[in-house]
C-alpha cells in the first residue's frame, strides 16, 4: 500500500513598497505599492489568482467531485487568506468549497508566515493561535497537523508543537538529516511521545514543482501515468508519498501551456490504475501508520535552496541585522495595545523580506531572482529597514510609551 | 597600437584602460607597438619601467600636444602656451597632423592589425591602415554624446568618429551601452561591434597608504565623488543628492576628487544649497592619493549622466568602499554588486547613500559581495577577448598566412 498525500502551500507576503527615508514620519503605509512593479501587492495577487488559485481550484474540485477517495491538503498564511479578503473574495469562497468537500484539509502554520520561533517562542505561539482562530473563522474546521514557516523544523520545534496539541508534524526530508532511511514512511521526532512526523519526499514533489516543464530533464515530458508508475514503485518499500510543494506550481510556476492543468487533471485516474494506492491526508496518514523509528535534527532544516538550511533567510549581516531589529522591538511594540501598529510590525516578520536580501546566488540568476520583487537584495534592505525606523518612532511616539518612559523615571 | 599615457600620469580611466589592456596582451605573448603622444617630462623610458621583464612592448612617442579629454578650446589655450611652429593652429589641424606624424611610422614598422583607442587616434589609425594595407580596429571608449552628456556634441568630432568607424574593419566597444549608442547615433551595424568590457587588475593597488583617516575622526560617513567635473561625470546629481542626505543626517561628508569646467559651479552650487561645509573639493587625485580616498570612504557615488564603462567603482571596490552607480554606465553590466540609480533621481540617490550610512550590515554584504565579484573582472578575461576579435577580423579580411607576424 502505497498513499499519496499531497499538501499545497499557500502564502502571498505583504511586500514592501520602495519606501525612502524622506517617507519615515510622513507615511506609515508600507504594503500600499500601486506602481506596474512586483511589489504590487493587489496587483500580484490577482494575477496569481487567475493564472493559479481559481484555475487549480477548479480541476481540483472537478476531481474531488469526479473521484469520492480522491484527496488533498493546503496551509495557507494568515496575511494570504488576509489579501483574499481584501483584494480577491471570490478566490477566497472557492477555496472554501473545497474544504467544505470533507475531503481537504487544512494545516496549521504562524499567521504571519514569519520566522518566529527562532526569535520568539512567545510571539510563535501568538500567531499559531491567531492561525488557529482564522481557519476555524474562514472555514470552520480545526487543524491537527502544523507545518513551520518554509518547512523550517528541528527537535525543540516538534517538542513545542506535541506541547501545543499537534498530531503531526511536517518537515523536508532532506538527504543529509535522512542518509539511507526513507521518506515514505512517518518517523518520532527525537525527544517527543506522541507526535508524528511526515517528511518530504523532495525527488518525486520536485519532478512536478520544479522539473515539470524542464526540456533539459531526461524523464521530460513527465505524463501522468508515468508519474503514477513512479510513485506505483514505493510499493512494498513505503507507507506513503509526502508531495509537498507550492501550489502556486499550477499555472504560475509552471505556465499552463506546459500541460500541468492536464497532467493534475488525469493524475489521480491514474494513481487509482494501481489498485494498492490511494490518497490521504496527513491526519489520515497519521492516523492510519506508526512511526517506524525515532529521527533526531538537531540543526534547523528547512525546503529552501540546495543547502536545505536557513540560508536563504539568514545568511548575510543584512538579513540578520533586520530579523534582529524587527524582533528586538516585540515587548514595545506589544505594549501600545494599537492594533494597527503590531499587525504592521507582524507583517514585518514574514519571512519572505529577509528572502528578498539574500545574496547568496544573486549572480546565478536562479530563484531567488526569479521570486525576488525588487531589483537587487540591498533595495529590499533599505525599503525593509526604512519601513522599520517609521514603526520604531510610531512606538516611541505613542501614548502609552511615554507613560511608561515616566513610570521608569519615578525614583 | 595608438594609445595614450599610462598611469600615473594619465588624467582619466583612458590611460588606465591602455594600461591594463597592454599589459595583459603582453602577457598572452602579443607584440605590442604602442604608439602615444609625447609630452615634456616623460617619456618612453618611464613607459619601460612598467614593463621592465617584457621584449614585447616597444614605446613609439610622437611630439604632440594633444591630451585625452581635450576639447577645441583647451587645445588651442594649450598650445598658446607653446612658442612653437609646429603644432597645428587648432585641435582638428592638430589631429591630422598626428596622423601624418603615424603614417611615417607605420610605414617602417611591422604589424598585423591596428588597434586605435578613441577619436583622438583613430585618423592616425586610418592612415596607418592606407599605408600598410593591414586590418583597423578602433576602440570605443567614449563618443562624442557621453563626453558632452548629450549638449552640444562637436560636429567635427562625430564626423571622425564616424567615418572611422566606416572605414574601420572592426570595432571594439566597452560595453553594450556604448555599442548601443554606435548603433543608434552613427548607423553602424551590430555585427561590426564587439563588446569587450574593461578589467582591472588588483595588483595595482596593493599597499594603499592610511592618508585622509583624520577625516573619519569625529565618526562622520564619508561619501566620495571621484571624476572629472564635467557634465558627463553628473556632479551636480551628487551635490543636489549630498543636500537632501543632510536634511536627514548632517553627520555625512562629501568629497569631490577631480577638477574640470564645472569645478566652479559646483562649488557654488554647494554654497548656494548651504553645504559647503559638508561638500570638500579636494582637486584632482591620482594613484595613491585617491586609493587613500577610496578607502576612506563609506561610499563611492558615480552618477554619471552617460558612462561608457567607468573603471573608477572597480577601483573603489578593490580599495575598500563599496560603489553606487547610474544605470547609464557600462560598468552596471558587469557589476551586480552594486546599488544603483538613475543619474537624474537624487531622491533615490539620497536614500541609498542614507542606507549605506546608517547600517553597518549593508556595507558589509555589499562590499563583501562586490569585493568577490571585482575579482573576476580582469584585463586578462579583456584581453582574451581582444585576441581572439583580432584573429576574426584578419581571418575576415583575408590576409594570407605567409604575411602574417603572430
Amino acid at each position: 500500500m502505497a498513499s499519496i498525500c499531497f499538501y499545497f502551500q499557500v502564502h502571498q507576503p505583504y511586500r514592501v513598497k520602495d519606501y525612502r527615508v524622506f517617507d519615515i514620519g510622513n507615511d506609515s503605509e508600507y504594503f500600499n505599492d500601486s506602481s506596474e512593479r512586483s511589489i504590487n501587492n493587489k496587483k500580484i495577487l490577482n494575477k496569481v489568482a487567475g493564472k493559479c488559485y481559481l484555475p487549480a481550484n477548479a480541476v481540483m474540485l472537478e476531481l474531488l467531485n469526479k473521484h469520492p477517495e480522491f484527496k488533498i491538503s493546503f496551509s495557507f498564511s494568515g496575511v494570504f487568506l488576509d489579501q483574499l479578503q481584501e483584494f480577491s473574495p471570490e478566490t477566497l469562497e472557492s477555496f472554501q468549497k473545497l474544504v467544505a468537500t470533507g475531503r481537504v484539509e487544512v494545516l496549521e502554520e504562524t499567521y504571519y508566515h514569519s520566522l518566529s520561533f527562532l526569535y520568539s517562542p512567545d510571539e510563535f505561539r501568538r500567531q499559531v493561535r491567531m492561525h488557529r482562530e482564522k481557519i476555524q473563522e474562514l472555514f470552520g474546521v480545526t487543524p491537527t497537523v502544523f507545518r513551520n514557516t518554509e518547512l523550517i523544523y528541528n527537535n525543540a520545534l516538534a517538542m513545542e508543537v506535541e506541547k501545543m496539541g499537534y498530531k503531526g508534524i511536517i518537515a523536508e526530508g532532506a538527504d543529509h538529516i535522512l542518509g539511507w532511511r526513507s521518506p515514505n514512511f512517518l518517523y518520532r521526532p527525537q525527544g517527543t511521545e506522541n507526535i508524528k512526523l511526515l517528511l518530504k519526499n523532495y525527488r518525486l514533489s520536485d519532478d512536478i514543482a520544479f522539473r515539470f516543464s524542464s526540456k533539459d530533464w531526461a524523464d521530460f515530458p513527465l505524463t501522468a501515468p508515468k508519474f503514477a508508475e513512479w510513485a506505483s514503485q514505493v510499493n512494498g518499500n513505503g507507507n506513503v508519498i509526502n508531495l509537498f510543494m507550492d501550489y502556486e506550481t499550477f499555472g504560475e510556476h509552471q505556465w499552463e501551456d506546459t500541460g500541468i492543468f492536464n497532467f493534475l487533471r488525469h493524475l489521480p485516474e491514474e494513481i487509482y490504475k494501481h489498485p494498492d494506492n490511494d490518497f490521504v491526508t496527513p491526519s489520515e496518514a497519521i492516523a492510519r501508520y506508526e512511526p517506524t523509528a525515532d529521527l533526531d535534527v538537531h540543526n534547523y532544516m528547512s525546503w529552501a535552496d540546495v543547502e536545505r538550511d536557513l540560508s536563504a533567510w539568514l545568511s548575510n549581516p543584512m538579513q540578520h541585522d533586520a530579523i534582529q531589529s524587527v524582533y528586538k522591538l516585540e515587548e514595545e511594540v506589544l505594549a501600545t495595545n494599537d492594533e494597527k501598529l503590531i499587525c504592521d510590525w507582524r507583517k514585518l516578520q514574514t519571512s519572505d523580506h529577509f528572502y528578498y536580501m539574500c545574496t547568496k546566488w544573486f549572480q546565478d540568476g536562479d530563484v531567488h531572482k526569479y521570486f525576488n520583487p525588487y531589483n537587487t537584495p540591498y533595495e529590499a534592505f533599505i525599503a525593509y529597514m526604512n519601513a522599520l525606523q517609521d514603526l520604531r518612532l510610531r512606538v516611541v511616539g505613542h501614548p502609552s510609551y511615554a507613560k511608561k518612559v515616566k513610570v521608569r523615571e519615578l525614583p | 597600437m595608438f594609445g595614450w599615457e599610462f598611469p600615473p600620469h594619465n588624467s582619466g580611466g583612458l590611460g588606465t584602460a591602455c594600461f591594463g589592456l597592454t599589459r595583459a596582451l603582453a602577457n598572452r605573448n602579443i607584440e605590442v607597438l604602442f604608439v602615444l603622444p609625447k609630452k615634456v617630462g616623460v617619456s618612453a623610458s618611464f613607459m619601460n619601467i612598467l614593463f621592465a621583464d617584457e621584449r614585447r612592448v616597444k614605446f613609439h612617442e610622437i611630439e604632440t600636444t594633444l591630451k585625452p579629454y581635450v576639447t577645441s578650446e583647451g587645445y588651442i589655450r594649450e598650445r598658446d602656451k607653446i612658442f612653437s611652429d609646429v603644432y597645428g593652429n587648432t585641435l582638428m589641424q592638430e589631429v591630422r597632423r598626428y596622423a601624418l606624424r603615424a603614417r611615417d611610422i607605420a610605414k617602417k614598422e611591422k604589424f598585423d592589425i591596428i588597434h586605435a583607442h578613441d577619436w583622438l587616434s583613430f585618423l592616425a589609425g586610418i592612415e596607418a591602415k592606407k599605408v600598410s594595407g593591414k586590418p583597423l580596429i578602433l576602440h570605443m571608449h567614449a563618443t562624442e554624446f557621453d563626453r558632452t552628456g548629450g549638449q552640444g556634441a562637436n560636429q567635427e568630432v562625430y564626423n571622425i568618429e564616424r567615418e572611422g568607424m566606416l572605414f574601420a574593419d572592426g570595432i571594439i566597444a566597452v560595453s553594450n551601452f556604448t555599442k548601443q549608442k554606435i548603433i543608434e547615433r552613427y548607423g553602424i551595424p551590430a555585427e561590426k561591434i564587439e563588446v569587450v568590457h574593461n578589467g582591472i587588475d588588483e595588483c595595482d593597488y596593493a599597499n594603499i597608504p592610511d592618508k585622509l583617516s583624520e577625516l573619519k575622526r569625529a565618526g562622520q560617513k564619508i561619501v566620495l565623488f571621484a571624476g572629472r567635473i564635467t557634465i558627463q561625470k553628473g556632479p551636480e546629481y551628487f551635490i543636489r543628492a549630498a543636500k537632501r542626505v543632510l536634511d536627514v543626517n548632517p553627520n555625512v561628508l562629501f568629497l569631490v576628487a577631480g577638477s574640470g569646467d564645472m569645478e566652479r559651479q559646483m562649488m557654488m552650487e554647494a554654497a548656494s544649497l548651504g553645504i559647503s561645509d559638508r561638500v570638500i573639493f579636494i582637486g584632482f587625485l591620482r594613484g595613491d592619493d585617491l586609493s587613500a580616498a577610496y578607502k576612506i570612504a563609506d561610499l563611492f557615488v558615480m552618477p554619471s549622466v552617460s558612462e561608457p564603462f567607468g573603471i573608477t567603482p572597480l577601483e573603489s571596490i578593490i580599495a575598500g568602499s563599496p560603489v553606487l552607480i547610474s544605470k547609464q554606465s557600462g560598468v552596471s553590466e558587469v557589476l551586480t554588486h552594486a546599488l544603483k540609480t538613475d543619474f537624474w533621481d537624487t531622491e533615490d540617490m539620497a536614500n541609498k547613500i542614507l542606507g549605506v550610512v546608517s547600517h553597518r550590515s549593508l556595507w558589509q554584504t555589499l562590499w563583501g559581495n562586490s569585493r568577490e565579484e571585482v575579482k573576476k573582472i580582469t584585463w586578462d578575461a579583456a584581453s582574451k577577448k581582444c585576441i581572439d576579435y583580432y584573429e576574426k577580423i584578419i581571418c575576415e579580411c583575408g590576409v594570407a598566412s605567409d604575411v602574417r607576424y603572430i
